[in-house]
């Protein structure tokens, strides 16, 4: 299946490769990176890209391009999520997936992904038993292993892959049984230029941090499971209990991991927690224009709108902006041409305004369309669909867990049209 | 081979020897004669390694045994280096590398393998260090083998000679008692790309295809695509492993095998056949990526094997009509022409195994239902202006494809949204997508036409063009409605500056200059004013445009201009014609000597058609058909069309083309394939699944017989033979007889009618116990199922099938009045209520004949009618089995002899050929078991008679020349006199 994997960075360096069958050379990016600067934006680079002998699947994540050659027929979907459990794995790994990161770790980088796939058919993908396998670096064990010459890799060999139950390992083993769940909420929504709602969902997924000795089977019920009619688990969750009770009943994983993942698409459903009053328009003469945003509380359930931020993509012609904001900072790069003001809380007595006049490219035509508005924001303790977790049952162990749940509403892509 | 067999003998200390051989190898690398060629090769090295040569090499001092556990030669690395170093393209940098591998600290070992591998992943060239890296592939610190591992898998394809010498440390990890260091050698030996170790790879890979661990197994799954990648010869040897695999019940094998039979054999599919449900079964707890392989495999499968469950009109039509001709009995006909119509409601049939596919892929699947899959989600694929453009554009897509009348309103207004988008590329394809929705959607074409207009006002060039081209596909559909956007557009070519644009236009007037005779000529000078400055694609358009309009002033003058009465318009047409004509003239002289060889050659071609001379030809006259002639609208297609060929989610369907290794899906059968292939013997897994088959398939049943005319118990009871009628039932179904006794374990304590359902295996006939014509429609047959009777133990179970063949429903069937022999009993089976028409029900009863085989009498009564009927059992079905060794088969014999042995010689039938048919026709006869012999020449049966519990044992000895002795032992003399005729009957046949 997926027979060599390459990571190339945005500038262009090919830092690192992986062969998995016979090497191939890594001159067949040269077909990527001619896409690469056809496509200008890195987004805008074809996932899949054909090759007069191989094929080049790519995912961009993290300002890294995964550039995975293929052979044969493969669905692209396929590779393209392994790609991305590549991505997630190094992330769990090392904290961030970033080049450097990349670069410092590059020999569990290649430990991992020798793991990960076998003969370019994936193997072991499971975070838990990855762990078990090579164990992820931590401060204290690279200071020792430099010392000693010690390992990452594990000695004893995981006993996941090889039970009826793959997610968990055998003999877990703590001092302070815990539990937690997060329940994340995302707003994905496209408001019109009067504020009407032109489309809005809502994409939520519990992740959980579960920390339990021995063999656990838990059973997590919610108070309203009838607003979850498009759902996703974690392979540990026993679907046929779902489909007939509602429950989520399950053996969780050892750690962290993602329990489920929804969709509300229904529109009444989701609520809008702030409303913004924009103003930006060009002159035809004098090469300016003016802007004038105001963000206000729309339906915020009575908690406090925080880490607002208002992103805004700026046509190529505006060369600088000249605003005033009563709340929080600003800053327009004139190379991206992305302005962004950073609101922080929401303050309901006194509205958040940023107002001004934005220059524009002398002699230039004005632009067209009024740039649209990405709004960026966060609300603790809430779930904004109204899900509710009612409770959370433990079999099989005798011990008395420490159970949490905590419940945060973000916004997705959420963007305003003018 | 032999090479390679003493080669796994090598001693423990090979990698011992590494550096002697390697300097060797080394130097004859350089000369280009690589110590291993794949003819030559093997003698060549094996004498290499000889214990004398080697001996002779370490003398000569070119090498000594470094390594982890020698140390005996560390003085004479130098010296080996420094052959080494001649010989490399890169001899210094690696040096301090090498160092580190040879110390006797795994710490530093695992520093240079870091180093190494650091640079292996930036692609940099490391090969060199081969020889200094593969001895430490026995190195006792986990990490630095892994690490070896790495590096051996990458560079030992470069390096196969000495490559070879890790194999031994691989040969040993294949037997360590650990599983997953066995699992982990077999994978590094697996991907160890070197031809000659072939065999040794099959060999592994037989040897874990059969290991205790499910994780070893996986890893022999995942080793079978590399060596057939390496050696293709060996498909056969894989296939063999693949088929054992196949068989594999646990989860973590199913996905890698289904990979390796993918990859290896995809057209073998008589190898799923038998592991067909328990893939289905196992499915849902496959891993991921093991899912999305056999799912693949799967719908395959199903495409071969399965009826296409989406036509159902010809299915229909096919089984009446056979339902039709299949009626022989004219009375019947009436019943048969109901029976017909019957089947034509529910015409197609499931097999039960594809629904147990789609059953259990269902709960895999997101969306569940097909139809209007995506309708909800419209909203999901409104476009955000941070989306990449390949985004946007398949978004489009998707939004143009569930475009209807009722949401087009709503989509054409987010398309409005679009069309201001600063991403150039997307208007384009926006506009492009309203055209699309207006060709579909016919209410909506004047709203997209007006909107389109609109658009041909925009500031921006690429818009109005894109629009331009988009209203002329548009128009072409109803020109004669829309004078007046032509006329609009005519007026725009003014503005417009793109070629394609004014292109478009120019075509559009020429073609339906018919509905703006003003105009056109207008337009037509105004052209040929900028003719020369115009690019060469406006230019062929001002030559068409010319082309036409003299085509159609030509009829204007000849037909039409008599009829027009009016002078003024005359006046204005007679001027138009003269000038129109100059203009042609004016603007065929221009382009006579234009630059491009295109413009001057169709100047010349209009030329003759339009200006008549005296040489051109009769063409002239057609002038008008030639450039006039009606023109098919274009369709406006998806850009994705075509491509529904390839399977969804493929990368051939992303790309419309046919990747390499893309297996087509195949079409339905014509008639679905033998579903019997995909009985199991025991299917252990399936229990409770195969139970609800089983249901659904008794259930079925008479739509298989009367549609399709098999031999089933309904037309048996058409035939006009007296009762019993031999047709034996076609056996439904794939439970063997021993789990149909544990399942019938579970359920018979509850309620008689729970065993009812169990459909009879094997070979137990039917017997008409109410014919249908005296039964006026109700149809009765019955069975002894040799199944215990639960309530009592002393009955036989009579297992009897009623069939409604009427057009109403029959109630309250029950039993009444028996009339019996003394000491017989009977249980009767609770009452039915009802029975719809064209339904058939089973139920069990018991009956008690007292080891006799007098009759049962006794009525059958239904709402209407009482029926007298009887039930007279063969004397075979008055014992169940008896469990008995060799010995105490003897043992009881002795005891029943003289009067109560009962013998007769007999020929064997011409067909009872082997012990199989002779046991298969004696166990037919009698519900008796087969008890184990050392003799081949004899067959002993055991039972005991239901009632009273009397041994009853069978000898068949057969001799020389198909005699046979039949011996049978009962202390009932009756029932042994009676019992000898039946079977010598059975195998004399």
């Amino acid at each position: 299946m997926i027979h060599s994997l390459f990571l190339i960075n945005n500038a262009g360096d090919l830092f690192l490769e992986k062969h998995w069958k016979s090497v191939i050379s890594r001159s067949v990016c040269d077909y990527f990176f001619e896409a690469r600067e056809k496509a200008v934006e890195p987004d805008n680079v074809p996932p899949v890209i054909r090759t007069p002998h191989h094929y080049l699947i790519n995912i961009y994540r993290e300002k890294i391009f995964f550039v995975s050659v293929i052979q044969t027929e493969v669905p692209p979907l396929f590779v393209i999520e392994f790609l991305h459990r590549v991505a997630e794995t190094f992330q769990d790994y090392f904290g961030e997936c970033s080049e450097t990161t990349i670069k410092d770790n590059v020999v569990i980088v290649y430990e991992l992904l020798e793991e990960m796939l076998d003969n370019g058919f994936p193997l072991a993908t499971e975070s838990n038993i990855l762990k078990e396998l090579i164990r992820p670096p931590t401060i204290l064990r690279t200071m020792v292993n430099t010392i000693t010459g010690s390992s990452n890799v594990g000695e004893t060999l995981p006993t996941g892959q090889l039970s009826t139950i793959p997610w968990r390992r055998a003999g877990v083993k703590y001092t302070n049984n815990e539990a937690y769940f997060d329940v994340v909420e995302e707003i994905d929504a496209i408001l019109d230029k009067s504020g009407t709602t032109v489309f809005a969902e809502i994409q939520g997924v519990i992740d959980a941090c579960v920390k339990l000795s021995g063999m656990p089977d838990l059973t997590l019920s919610f108070m309203n499971p009838r607003l979850l009619d498009d759902v996703s688990f974690h392979p540990c969750v026993r679907y046929k209990r779902w489909e007939s009770e509602r429950v989520i009943s399950f053996i969780p994983p050892d750690g962290n991991f993602q329990l489920m993942s929804y969709h509300i698409s229904a529109q009444n459903l989701v609520a809008i927690p702030v409303y913004v009053k924009q103003n930006i328009s060009f002159f035809e003469t004098g090469s300016s224009g003016r802007l004038d945003i105001t963000v206000g509380p729309k339906q915020t359930m009575g908690k406090t709108v925080e880490c607002l931020v208002v992103t805004v993509h700026m046509p190529k012609v505006v060369l600088s902006a000249n605003l005033n904001a009563t709340q929080g900072t600003y800053n327009y790069d004139p190379v991206t041409k992305i302005l962004v003001w950073d609101i922080g809380k929401l303050n309901s007595q006194k509205l958040p305004n940023l107002k001004g006049s934005l220059s524009l490219q002398s002699g230039a035509p004005k632009p067209e369309e009024n740039p649209s508005l990405n709004i960026d924001l966060k609300i603790q303790q809430l779930a904004i669909s109204g899900l509710k977790v009612n409770r959370l049952d433990m079999y099989g162990e005798k011990y008395k867990p420490f159970k949490g749940v905590k419940y945060v509403t973000k916004a997705g892509k959420f963007q305003v049209r003018t | 081979m032999t090479t390679m067999q003493k080669l796994l003998q090598l001693p423990v200390n090979a990698v011992n020897i590494v550096k002697s051989v390697q300097g060797v190898a080394q130097g004859q690398e350089e000369a280009l004669s690589p110590v291993l060629t794949p003819d030559s090769g093997p003698q060549n090295w094996y004498s290499a390694v000889q214990p004398e040569e080697l001996r002779h090499l370490r003398s000569g001092g070119t090498g000594g045994g470094g390594g982890s556990g020698g140390g005996e030669g560390s003085e004479d690395r130098p010296g080996l280096e420094e052959g080494l170093t001649s010989v490399q393209s890169q001899p210094l940098r690696h040096d301090d590398l090498k160092e580190m591998l040879d110390s006797n600290k795994d710490s530093l070992k695992l520093e240079a393998m870091k180093r190494i591998v650091a640079m292996i992943a930036r692609g940099k060239n490391a090969s060199d260090l081969f020889p200094a890296v593969v001895k430490n592939v026995a190195c006792k610190n986990i990490e630095v083998k892994k690490l070896v591992y790495v590096y051996l898998v990458r560079y030992a394809e470069e390096q196969q000679d000495l490559a070879l010498l890790s194999i031994s440390t691989f040969q040993r990890g294949l037997k360590d008692p650990n599983q997953l260091i066995r699992a982990s050698a077999l994978r590094v030996l697996s991907s160890i790309r070197v031809t000659i170790i072939v065999p040794i790879m099959m060999l592994a890979i037989k040897e874990a295809a059969s290991d205790m661990s499910p994780y070893v197994r996986k890893t022999a799954a995942h080793a079978i695509p590399k060596l057939h990648s390496l050696d293709p010869e060996q498909k056969d040897q894989l296939i063999e492993v693949i088929e054992k695999l196949l068989a594999d019940k646990t989860t973590l094998v199913a996905g890698s095998v289904v990979m390796a039979f993918e990859e290896v054999c995809p057209d073998r599919i008589d190898l799923i056949h038998k592991n067909y449900r328990k893939l289905c079964n196992l499915l849902i707890d496959v891993e991921e990526w093991g899912q999305v392989v056999i799912i693949n495999m799967l719908t395959r499968y199903a495409r071969t094997q399965f009826l296409n469950p989406n036509i159902n009109e010809s299915l229909l039509e096919e089984s009446s009509e056979k339902a039709f001709y299949a009626s022989d009995d004219e009375e019947d006909e009436d019943k048969k022409a109901e029976a017909a119509a019957l089947a034509k409601r529910k015409p197609y049939v499931m097999d039960p195994d594809h629904r147990l596919l789609l059953r259990n892929t269902k709960p895999l699947l997101q969306s569940r239902n097909a139809a209007g899959m995506f309708e909800p989600y419209l909203k999901s694929f409104y476009i955000r202006s941070t989306d990449p453009t390949q985004i946007k554009i398949l978004k489009l897509e998707v939004l143009t494809n569930l475009a209807n009348e009722t949401n087009i309103s709503t989509i054409l207004r987010e398309f409005q949204t679009y069309i201001k988008s600063m991403d150039k590329d997307f208007v384009a394809a926006s506009i492009q997508a309203i055209g699309r929705c207006a060709t579909n959607i016919g209410e909506v074409r004047d709203t997209c036409l007006n909107g389109l207009v609109q658009l041909l006002s925009n500031r921006d060039e690429l818009v109005v063009a894109e629009s331009v081209v988009v209203i002329k596909k548009l128009l072409q559909m109803q020109p004669e409605q829309h004078s007046d956007i032509i006329k609009h557009m005519a007026k725009l070519i003014d503005n417009i500056q793109v070629p394609m644009a004014r292109a478009s236009i120019l075509w559009l007037i020429g073609e339906y200059c018919e509905h703006v005779p003003k105009i056109a000529p207008d337009v037509l000078r105004k052209m040929a004013k900028t003719f020369t400055n115009e690019e060469d694609i406006v230019k062929l358009q001002i030559i068409n445009l010319a082309a036409k309009l003299c085509a159609q002033v030509r009829c204007l003058s000849g037909i039409k201009l008599l009829r027009l009465l009016r002078i003024k318009f005359l006046c204005f047409l007679l001027f138009s014609v003269f000038q129109t004509k100059l203009l042609t003239q004016y603007v065929l002289n221009l382009a006579k000597y234009d630059q491009n060889y295109d413009i001057r050659d169709r100047a010349r071609f209009i030329r003759q058609l339009i200006v008549p001379t005296d040489k051109s030809g009769a063409l002239n006259k057609y002038a008008k058909k030639l450039f006039l002639a009606l023109k098919p609208a274009p369709v406006l297609e998806s850009p994705f069309k075509d491509r529904d060929h390839f399977q969804l989610g493929s990368l051939s369907h992303l790309l419309n083309a046919k990747a390499a290794g893309y297996q087509e899906l195949p079409d339905w059968p014509e008639s679905a394939p033998d579903p019997s292939v995909r009985n199991v013997e025991i299917p252990e897994w399936s229990k409770c699944t195969s139970r609800k088959d089983r249901k659904e398939k008794k259930v079925e049943k008479p739509f298989y017989s009367d549609s399709e005319g098999e031999s089933g118990p309904t037309e048996s009871a058409d035939s006009v033979e007296p009762s019993p009628a031999s047709a034996p039932v076609t056996p439904v179904n794939f439970l063997s007889n021993s789990l149909v006794s544990d399942l019938e374990g579970l359920s018979l304590t509850d309620t008689i009618l729970a065993p009812t359902t169990i459909a009879p295996s094997g070979s137990i006939r039917m017997y008409e116990l109410l014919h249908r014509i005296t039964g006026e429609g109700l149809a009765v047959e019955y069975c002894f199922s040799r199944q215990p009777f639960s309530p009592d133990p002393n009955m036989v179970a009579v297992q009897i099938q009623f069939t409604n063949n009427t057009t109403s429903e029959t109630k309250n069937l029950h039993i009444e009045d028996p009339r019996l022999q003394s000491g017989m009993r009977i249980r009767e089976f609770a009452e039915i209520d009802m029975l719809a028409a064209g339904e058939s029900i089973t139920v069990v009863m018991g009956i008690d004949f007292c080891d006799s085989t007098q009759a049962a009498n006794f009525q059958l009564c239904t709402h209407t009618r009482k029926f007298f009927v009887s039930i007279q059992p063969p004397v075979g079905e008055l014992m169940t089995p008896a469990f008995l060794t060799e010995n105490d088969f003897k043992k009881e014999q002795g005891k029943l002899m003289g009067m109560n042995e009962i013998s007769e010689k007999l020929t064997l039938g011409a067909k009872c050929v082997n012990e199989h048919v002779i046991v298969e026709r004696v166990t037919a006869t009698a519900n008796l078991s087969r008890v184990p012999c050392g003799s081949d020449k004899e067959c002993r049966f055991a039972g005991k008679t239901v009632s009273s519990g009397c041994l009853v044992l069978v000898t068949v000895a057969t001799k020389e020349g198909g005699g046979a002795q039949l011996t049978v032992n009962c202390e009932k003399m009756v029932i042994g006199t009676m019992l000898v005729k039946d079977i010598l009957q059975a195998l004399s046949q």
